[in-house]
């Protein structure tokens, strides 16, 4: 069948705009969101539809507050609005103009790396070149059951789906075969993108395979923390090095995506945080079979930054600190646990993008002062 | 085999063949549509798309046809029971067109054409093809009496003289001016991807296209 | 009746200068043409899917999430949703949060599509098609009736009361039967008591309106209501001021279109003859004039009863602000044209959905 797909036949077409990442070495603050159903003020959830167009609106603020990036997370359960993340972005796009916009994370076991070319391409079509995504297991697992896959195989589906997806980020036309889907034989996907133009991260909640995994691939890593302790991260952080170099890839930056609140003082962000995150964790306890989630070791998550919850000069002295011990150039901040309120997300995100990340970018310039303090 | 055409069966009640049913029953055909759903259906469908031809099952629309058309998608060639077509005079109006319908095994490999296949996937003794380089959308437009300055022709391919003679006289009386090929095997000159495919060609076309090509594939 | 625009998102050669314009650049445009719709008071925008490089937009839905944020009027659409080649599932989330972006102004027109790429590309099997539409379609409508899913079928894993979000905020998403013209096809809307989009791509504008007749009487025969009775038709479709210039300046990129598919295909393009006799009066390809296209819309509705007409615009890289010169005709002189024989009741009226409120989202930009 003639199938009009060689690309190198067609006339050369002009060069496509895009909003590069940061140069080495430079630092970049974005915010990263899970579409959580909240309630109103009389205590009724919100339409589903009214989240959607919040986060786009919330994009929009941190846009405004100077932040870099935007990044939404992928699920498919009952409140959370997060189950089409590029669909959102590309909105979010027509209302920005420098943001990046990104995924955290795109599930993509559960994906076809295709459909995820597409959408994504698309994504950066309309954006002008601002699509990114960070791929990663996520910590749900409905996505298993619903489109099909067994969660036994995750390994296997994992290397087999980042491996498409980076040729065909990388290097169309792509003649590939696997386990999990269709070969491909010569294949172009459109929109046209050029090689290696959208920045894939590989998103780790704190397994070691996982962090060689992305190490192997020669990808930029996130960690996700969800508390904890940061020397912990320092740790992955360093077996991430040793096992670049051992892998021969070229250095790749390393970022953190961590929950918090801004609130004017210390004791108010702990305060009206606190009940927030403690029913949060003590919810997926039992799923997960955690201990119940205690005030002791929430103010001990605050005080080591794997949680930033305080006023804008403390949440800065622990991110720059953090990021220093974890040698991180990126920052993604989830703002309100994307748990609260519309209003309170929105300012929390205003909050980190305005006093924040200045603060910490400060810091960062004057890096044995930051880590004395 | 000598009868003249009365009672026509189409198998298929898609576009090809209602488009094919409404000229035969202009031309004073006793037409009878048989589709892959219930007869009800295919009457709605002839009711409306056809009107003048009635619906029966296939076996049934088969049984005092003076001559069926297969007018199905060739992928469902399978659904239909040899049995039923057994020393009928049968007319080929499929294509196999792969950019369109998708790649089929059995039609890939087909040097003498893909009616030639289906001649041997249903063991059809009296198979002519024809109809199969028109456009379904052309074909009623297309019509022009015999005479007619402006008449286009259509190509009637078959390896037994009586058989390509009598569909060739049907297509004459539908408004067309026959040209009779020989043998089945030179139906594969209007298949998709030939120059008379879809082109509405006028008979000098066909015979000045189609003889050079017989020519050199004798 | 309502009136509105089809686009796939053209990146092909332009004929007359040979130059491409980008693929990023093509779905830009998509977005640029909705805009330019909904301010000349169209009523629908429709957007294709394919997979290859003439037609760019692969994933239609993140272009009208992005064309949703800066219109607030206009209803977006697949047209068509290349429904046997993806998951309902998938299709169903990536509507529904259009759907929540855009107030609620989302459509879906599921349907073969006319090209066959996306079956390799997929790893389906085109000899398979009736099992995969039947079988994902059953699946799409019960996703839009049903928030938590229980299904089984042959075409994907079984769904044991998933719950599937976002539900769309206005009740079901309106999903209308993409037909060719098959009329086991327009029986097949009918049976599931679906609204059929349908097109006349050339050759007379009305006799394939047998089409529509079959698709009533069908409708009666199911026990459908008039509200799940209804029609709409594209075809392709150019203006300018002039209707002999509109003809004569969309010839080219016509001829280019018909006869890259026709290489692809194996049939010749059409001639200069059958494009006369497809634009005239009476013809299925609508390039004219305001006037001219408005008298043939009339005459095709007296045939077709439909109540959604559009016109398809960019194939074979007509110049995009000549495309935005057409959009703007189609809605500014031919829509109060044709309502004014026709009267401007909506889809939405016809259904007996409320139309939505033009919401703007905080801080929306104007």
């Amino acid at each position: 069948m003639s199938n009009p797909s060689d690309r190198n036949q067609l006339p050369s077409r002009p060069p496509e705009p895009r909003i590069s990442d940061p140069a080495p070495g430079g630092l970049h603050f974005g915010i990263g969101t899970f579409a959580f159903q909240y309630d109103d003020a009389t205590g009724t959830p919100v339409p589903g539809a009214q989240v959607l167009r919040d986060v786009v609106d919330e994009a929009v603020a941190a846009e405004r507050a100077g932040l870099d990036s935007f990044g939404i997370a992928e699920h498919y359960r009952r409140g959370m609005m997060d189950s089409a993340g590029p669909v959102v972005l590309a909105a979010i796009a027509s209302r920005t103009e420098t943001l990046r916009l990104g995924t955290a994370v795109t599930v993509l076991s559960t994906q076809d790396p295709v459909r995820v070319f597409n959408e994504f391409a698309t994504l950066d079509a309309v954006s002008s070149g601002r699509a990114q995504m960070i791929v990663g297991r996520g910590s749900a697992i409905e996505s298993f059951p619903l489109f099909g896959y067994d969660l036994a195989q995750y390994e296997e589906l994992f290397d087999e789906k980042v491996d498409l997806l980076m040729r065909l980020l990388r290097d169309q036309p792509v003649t590939w075969s696997g386990r999990f889907r269709t070969a491909l034989t010569e294949q172009v996907l459109e929109p046209q993108v050029s090689a290696g133009a959208i920045p894939v991260w590989v998103g780790v909640g704190g397994s070691p395979q996982s962090v060689v995994r992305a190490a192997r691939f020669g990808l930029p890593l996130m960690f996700g923390i969800i508390g904890g302790s940061l020397s912990r991260f320092a740790a992955l952080s360093r077996l991430y090095r040793e096992a670049s170099a051992e892998f021969g890839q070229v250095e790749q930056p390393i970022g953190m995506h961590v929950h918090g609140y801004i609130a004017d003082t210390e004791e108010e962000a702990v305060e009206r945080f606190w009940p927030v995150w403690s029913a949060v964790m003590n919810a997926e306890a039992p799923k997960r079979g955690w201990a119940p989630y205690r005030r002791e070791r929430f103010d001990a998550e605050v005080a080591a930054g794997s949680l930033l919850v305080g006023s804008a000069e403390t949440v800065a002295q622990r991110i720059a600190a953090g990021m220093q011990l974890v040698g991180a150039s990126r920052f993604d901040f989830v703002a309100a646990a994307s748990r609260m309120p519309h209003h309170d997300k929105k300012e929390s995100i205003e909050r980190f993008g305005t006093d924040v990340a200045p603060r910490v970018r400060a810091l960062m310039m004057q890096p044995a002062e930051a880590a004395t303090r | 085999m000598t009868v003249p055409i009365n009672r026509v069966a189409i198998l298929g009640a898609g576009r090809v063949g209602t488009s094919i049913a409404r000229t035969l029953v202009d031309a004073g055909y006793e037409v009878t549509l048989a589709g892959s759903g219930r007869p009800a259906n295919v009457e709605m469908i002839a009711a409306f798309t056809a009107p003048g031809a009635s619906a029966r099952w296939a076996h049934e629309a088969t049984a005092d046809a003076d001559l069926v058309i297969l007018a199905l998608p060739l992928h469902r060639l399978s659904s239909v029971n040899p049995v039923v077509l057994a020393g009928k005079l049968v007319i080929d109006a499929m294509n196999y067109w792969p950019p369109v319908d998708g790649t089929i095994a059995a039609f890939e490999d087909a040097p003498a054409g893909s009616s030639v296949v289906v001649r041997e996937l249903l063991g059809i003794s009296h198979l002519v093809k024809t109809f199969n380089h028109t456009g379904y959308h052309d074909l009623e437009p297309d019509r022009r009496p015999a005479g007619h300055p402006e008449r286009l022709g259509m190509a009637v391919a078959g390896d037994v003289a009586q058989d390509v003679a009598l569909v060739a006289e049907l297509i004459n009386r539908i408004g067309y001016e026959p040209v009779a090929l020989d043998r089945l095997e030179h139906g594969q000159q209007l298949q998709p991807g030939t120059p008379l495919f879809g082109a509405r060609p006028t008979a000098d076309d066909i015979r000045r296209s189609v003889t050079s090509s017989v020519v050199h594939s004798a | 009746m309502e009136l509105g625009i089809g686009a796939f998102g053209d990146a092909s050669r332009d004929p007359r200068t040979g130059t491409r314009i980008s693929e990023a650049q093509a779905v830009r445009n998509v977005v640029e043409s909705i805009v330019v719709a909904e301010q000349a008071g169209l009523d629908w925008f429709g957007l294709g899917e394919h997979h290859v490089p003439d037609f760019p937009v692969s994933a239609a839905a993140p272009v009208l999430a992005a064309a949703a944020q800066v219109t607030n009027r206009i209803k977006l659409s697949s047209a068509v949703t290349v429904l046997s080649t993806d998951d309902p599932v998938r299709i169903y989330e990536q509507y529904s949060t259009v759907d929540a972006i855009s107030n609620g102004r989302v459509e879906m027109i599921p349907g073969r599509g006319s090209s066959i790429e996306s079956y390799p590309l997929f790893g389906y099997d085109l000899q398979d098609y009736d099992r995969l539409f039947a079988d994902k379609l059953d699946l799409l409508l019960e996703v839009n009736r049903s928030a938590h899913v229980t299904w089984e079928g042959t075409t994907r894993p079984t769904l044991t009361g998933q719950y599937v979000p976002p539900r769309a905020e206005h009740g079901q998403i309106p999903i209308w039967l993409g037909v060719g013209g098959n009329p086991n096809s327009v029986i097949r809307a009918a049976s599931l008591g679906l609204p059929m989009a349908t097109g006349v791509l050339g050759g007379s504008a009305t006799r394939s309106s047998t089409n529509a007749q079959l698709y009533r009487h069908a409708a009666q025969q199911f026990g459908n209501t008039p509200e799940q009775t209804l029609i709409m038709l594209g075809s392709p479709g150019f203006l300018m001021q002039d209707g002999r210039q509109a003809r004569e300046a969309w010839w080219p990129h016509w001829r280019q279109f018909m006869k890259t598919v026709g290489e692809q295909r194996g049939f010749l393009p059409p001639d200069r003859a059958s494009y006369e006799r497809d634009t005239a009066a009476g013809g299925g390809l609508l390039i004219g004039s305001p006037e001219e296209i408005a008298e043939r819309i009339l005459l095709m509705h007296e045939h077709w009863g439909h109540v959604r007409q559009y016109i398809h615009i960019d194939m074979g890289a007509v110049p995009q602000k000549d495309l935005l010169h057409a959009i703007e005709l189609f809605g500014t002189e031919v829509r109060p044209l044709v309502q004014r024989e026709l009267g401007n009741t909506s889809v939405d009226q016809l259904i007996g959905r409320a139309s939505m409120p033009a919401v703007s989202v905080s801080g929306a930009a104007s």
